[in-house]
């Protein structure tokens, strides 16, 4: 895989192989991009359709009833509220937050930010595109089954999604089709794991020691550790309730229910087994989603703020220290669920603890921001935008750690709240960042600042104006996961939702900007220098976009570590990784 | 009126065989559609029917000033029975039914409690309530679906193709119970609230009819129909309390 | 650019922090023995968070309103003291706000989850099904009838599955779709589904809890105010989740015997 002869520099030059089975990492990184382009946007669609019901239940759709036989005369059922909430969650969590900053960026820069040549495995790496891409369409097609898609909300909850459609609209063939389609995910993701892991430990350039790989490339070794592991035990989980499901097993159903007036043929099972399994995996997994923006964000500041990140060691201890911390953790999902109370004690301890690191990177970006010279291009607001968010979001998690408070919260919209700030606001953040800073990289060509800053501030204004209401929401106990308000106590909320309802359609309608920011910079953007952001690291030393085997068929060597910057170095205020001069003894202060 | 009625049946009768569900009487002529009619009672103590509390919906309870009571069991005066299906299970069918029956949801129950519609006869579902059911025919025969009607909704249209009696209940509400009694037959009658049924319109000769109440089962009857004639049948169930 | 960003992050702090303090949307005040313990918690939580989310955002904005680099040639600046205060900072102030919570924390989730209830406490049988829940009271020989589930039919109002005709203990139980309870009395709730997961959730109680499948689990509580409020389910149990209530009524001792007995005489 290493050996440099010209006809491996070239590439396939076949169609097929070049465009659609390729083995190449940086067209595997766009494939897995596109994919979540095309899952964010139906993930979105599906919100609005979510918003604009809560809002306004009677509103008929136009076209709606054409497309979902479900929905007759355009009106959202109930059930379909809730389908449409499950896909939601399913295609955003998997196909978006686990795939767009890992998978897609991580596939693309990684192995250049450590001076290889691609990953360790091109053709698992390829399948892992396909299987991830077979699990997008079992997924989807739960939508065309005739019962309709299952309603039981991405975490699924044994026994509404094990007894099948006794259960209810959408728990027959729509639930079966999300197990697969989540159970063939798993695999993508263990052989994407396993990728990343050979690749960096294995395939760094020489002088590329650990310690001076970039916090991205750090970030996603340590976010495929996580996912190895996480994505062990959800795939088993899935494989159990499929057999529960489809052969009769019992291990998530008990004994003696009656649904649809009909006695369950099962016993011994447990709904509270499925939650473990699921909660193992699912927290891990929000790890997963913002670890990849911690890396992109430190990776980004030091470039925009034209300083070396603060305490960068620190950072990587904290990012470590998360993803250990993640696995102690699940049980905080579970304090209502009925497991003995005093385990809460015991899960909340750890998950407050786990707020130390987090609260340490978070005054680690900000003191970077002390003393700098920033450069505020869409890239760095991104990156200034996440810590906002992060702040907000990790703020309102404390709230929900604690076990006297959850009882409280737990199951009202100030979870939903919390969950979309620090996955659906900072995560995508994190993506967005990354995806302004490498797009010059990737395609050749600059996107436009101006319509990147307008995407930025409208999206940054907007996320505020849908999520830190549904805090308040919570705080006056306004359940989650319900299709109408019909209580008494939360009719009075009602007005608030209309007000999230239209910032969800303005912030939806302010990604246009940066659909059109993407595709039209792809073909009129300005040509891409090699390092247009002066950075330091080595996906900036090769060409934008890179030759086929990334360096022209040489091999960098390292002689620092990302961090050097606001220092007198031969180029200008930087040193680049792979610069021979030696490292200034005191660096500016 | 009579007069009238007689001139009409008589181009009727002469014109085509099919049974008018009017028949009169005409002296003198020899076939003329018969009636059989009946109570049904029973003997025992049958189960106290209790109220349904209606609280967790606000828009349906504000509807009844006293809370309804159960239907399973629907009890008159002097021991009779409501809402037993009575039906021709053996004789002429008769012709197919085409008017739509019709079943509503208002205040939270199903009216009719028994709803009794032949095979292949359009049924409408209607929901007149601020509130969203999901109606599910619990059929073992015919295809089992739900469907939820949000306020405000359409009415649903649904056949069924084979004889059979199906449960019906609301996904939503729980005390919600009814029954679609599908039969072969347009003759048919559901017993009101004095227990009294009548089948009309029915070609003379020998019939077997069947009474079917849902918690006591069916019993079955021979009867002969005499021209222009109403035979009685009367019906009798063994009710135990619980 | 860089500016907006300060001025929008400050705006949005200040309103948000504005509408919290204003207590437009908050929670009801609780009626429970144990509420106010459960509010003192959220009052500590709320006012570090507060804090602590003032002073980040307001920092953040102002770095990044001072901080541009304006082509002035000026050198950058190092944090003073490096990584260092960032690290001795979040342990101590985050960990020992973490400390504090936890252990008062603690005391009040212990009071009411894991300390058994008051053993003369009221017992109350609690169903939950989709999309309902009823209530059962054991009647006046003080025993709840066995459950028998292939014995359940709604049509009748049969909804726990008793068997009156053999188990004379089922034959006084009390089903009702309120849960009524007199006041200043110490309940215990037998929780258990027929179905799928559900949950209880009372906010003017302050308590929540899960029913799982397969298990009975207790939930006690001591209402300490004569009133109506909603009982709503917050566990995705299927399409009706939305609409499954029930209302808890806080009676009198004499008003719950009425109450009682109107239930009892049908």
């Amino acid at each position: 895989m290493n050996s440099p002869d010209s006809s491996h520099a070239a590439g396939p030059q076949g169609f097929w192989r070049k465009y659609v089975f390729s083995l190449d990492h940086k067209v595997i990184g766009r494939q897995y991009l596109d994919l979540s382009l095309v899952a964010v946007t139906t993930g979105m669609i599906l919100s609005w359709l979510m918003r604009l019901h809560l809002g306004w239940p009677a509103l008929s759709i136009p076209g709606l009833g054409a497309i979902a036989p479900e929905a007759t005369g355009g009106i959202i059922t109930p059930e379909y509220y809730l389908s449409l909430m499950t896909m939601h969650g399913t295609i955003m969590v998997f196909f978006v937050l686990t795939t767009a900053p890992f998978a897609g960026l991580g596939n693309f820069i990684l192995p250049i930010q450590i001076g290889a040549e691609d990953m360790a495995f091109p053709r698992f790496n390829m399948m892992s595109f396909w299987v991830t891409f077979v699990a997008f369409i079992v997924l989807v097609s739960a939508f065309f089954v005739p019962e309709g898609p299952p309603l039981s909300g991405w975490t699924a909850y044994a026994p509404l999604s094990a007894v099948g459609k006794d259960a209810g609209p959408g728990q027959g063939w729509g639930q079966t089709l999300w197990v697969i389609s989540i159970g063939i995910f798993c695999i993508a993701q263990l052989l994407g794991s396993l990728n990343f892991i050979a690749t960096t430990l294995d395939l760094r350039t020489k002088g590329m020691s650990l310690a001076r790989m970039p916090f991205s490339t750090w970030a996603w070794f340590i976010t495929s550790i996580i996912g190895l592991i996480a994505f062990s035990v959800l795939l088993p989980a899935c494989v159990l309730l499929l057999l529960d499901r489809v052969a009769g097993t019992s291990f998530f159903i008990p004994a003696g229910l009656v649904i649809s007036d009909r006695l369950q043929p099962h016993a011994g099972g447990s709904p509270l087994l499925w939650q473990h399994l699921f909660w193992f995996f699912g927290h891990p997994e929000v790890y997963i989603a913002i670890l990849p923006g911690f890396g992109i964000v430190s990776h980004i500041l030091p470039a925009v703020t034209r300083k070396p990140l603060l305490g960068p060691r620190v950072l990587i201890a904290c990012m470590i220290a998360i993803a250990f911390l993640s696995y102690t953790v699940w049980g905080h999902h579970m304090f209502m669920s009925g497991m003995n109370p005093f385990s809460a004690t015991v899960f909340s301890v750890p998950t407050l603890i786990i707020t130390i690191p987090a609260a340490i990177t978070t005054l680690l970006w900000i003191g970077t921001l002390y003393g700098a010279r920033m450069r505020y291009n869409t890239a760095a607001l991104f990156c200034l935008g996440f810590i906002s968010v992060f702040v907000s979001g990790g703020i309102s998690g404390f709230f929900l750690a604690q076990p006297a408070i959850d009882s409280y919260l737990h199951g009202t919209y100030f979870v939903v709240g919390h969950f979309h700030f620090v996955m659906g606001v900072a995560s995508m953040f994190g993506i967005f960042a990354g995806v302004y800073f490498w797009f010059p990289k990737m395609f050749g060509r600059m996107m436009n600042e101006t319509l990147g800053k307008w995407h930025f501030i409208l999206t940054f204004i907007g996320v505020y104006c849908i999520f830190m209401p549904m805090h308040w929401l919570g705080l006056a106990g306004n359940v989650r996961r319900y299709s109408a308000f019909t209580d008494d106590y939360m009719k009075g909320s009602i007005p608030l939702h209309r007000f999230i309802t239209v910032a969800a359609l303005f912030t939806g309608a302010a990604q246009l900007i940066f659909f059109y920011n993407l595709f039209r910079s792809r073909f009129r953007g300005e040509i891409a220098p090699a390092n247009p952001w002066q950075a330091t690291s080595l996906e900036w030393t090769t060409s934008s976009p890179p030759p086929h085997d990334n360096f022209g068929g040489h091999h960098p060597v390292v002689y620092h570590g990302p961090n050097e910057y606001g220092v007198a170095g031969k180029d200008g205020d930087y040193i680049m990784q792979n610069s021979p001069e030696p490292e200034p003894v005191a660096a500016a202060s | 009126m009579h007069k009238r009625n007689f001139s009409i049946l008589a181009i009727v009768f002469l014109v085509s065989a099919a049974a008018s569900s009017k028949a009169g009487r005409f002296a003198g002529h020899a076939i003329a559609p018969g009636t059989i009619e009946g109570i049904i009672s029973y003997t025992g103590t049958p189960p106290k029917m209790k109220p349904i509390d209606m609280a967790k919906e606000p828009s349906c309870a504000k509807q009844h000033a006293t809370p309804v009571m159960t239907e399973a069991v629907g009890v008159g005066p002097g021991n009779t029975l409501e809402d037993v299906v009575v039906y021709v299970s053996a004789g002429d069918k008769g012709p197919q039914a085409s008017q739509p029956a019709t079943y509503e949801q208002k205040g939270c129950q199903y009216i009719p409690h028994v709803a009794a519609m032949e095979v292949n006869q359009p049924l409408e579902i209607y929901n007149h309530d601020q509130t969203s059911h999901n109606i599910h025919p619990m059929a073992k025969l015919n295809s089992e679906w739900n469907k939820s009607q949000p306020p405000g909704s359409p009415p649903l249209k649904v056949t069924y193709e084979k004889a059979e009696f199906i449960p019906v209940k609301c996904n939503v509400h729980p005390w919600m119970h009814g029954y679609f009694a599908v039969l072969g037959t347009s003759h048919y009658s559901v017993s009101d609230d004095k227990g009294t049924f009548t089948l009309k319109g029915l070609a003379p000769g020998k019939y077997t009819i069947t009474a079917w109440q849902e918690k006591f089962g069916t019993q079955t009857e021979e009867v002969t129909v005499t021209s222009g004639g109403t035979t009685k049948a009367n019906f009798t169930f063994k009710a135990v309390p619980y | 650019m860089g500016k907006l960003f300060a001025i929008v992050v400050t705006i949005i702090t200040i309103v948000s922090t504005g509408i919290f303090l204003s207590h437009i949307w908050w929670m009801p005040p609780d009626f429970s023995l144990l509420g106010a313990g459960i509010d003192h918690q959220m009052m500590e939580t709320m006012v570090t968070s507060g804090v602590l989310f003032v002073v980040a955002q307001l920092v953040l904005a102002g770095f990044v309103w001072r901080f541009a680099d304006n082509n002035d040639n000026r050198k950058i600046k190092i944090f003073p003291g490096g990584a260092t205060p960032m690290v001795v900072g979040a342990i101590i102030l985050v960990g020992a706000e973490i400390l504090a919570l936890t252990l008062v924390g603690s005391k009040i989730w212990a009071s009411i989850y894991v300390a058994p209830a008051d053993p003369h406490a009221l017992k109350i049988d609690v169903q939950a099904e989709q999309f309902a829940y009823y209530f059962r009271y054991p009647g006046p020989d003080g025993k709840f009838g066995t459950l028998h589930p292939d014995l359940i039919d709604a049509s009748t109002g049969n909804f726990f599955g008793l068997d009156p005709a053999h188990d004379t203990a089922a034959r006084d139980d009390i089903v009702a779709a309120t849960l009524a309870v007199p006041v200043n009395t110490p309940i215990q709730l037998e929780l258990h589904a027929k179905d799928v997961s559900h949950a209880f959730y009372v906010p003017e109680l302050r308590i929540q809890q899960d029913f799982v499948p397969g298990l009975v689990i207790p939930l006690h509580f001591t209402a300490i105010r004569l009133t109506k409020s909603e009982i709503v389910c917050t566990q995705l149990c299927g399409l009706g989740h939305y609409n499954m209530r029930a209302y808890l009524e806080v009676l009198s001792a004499d008003d719950f015997k009425k109450w009682l007995n109107e239930q009892s005489g049908q």
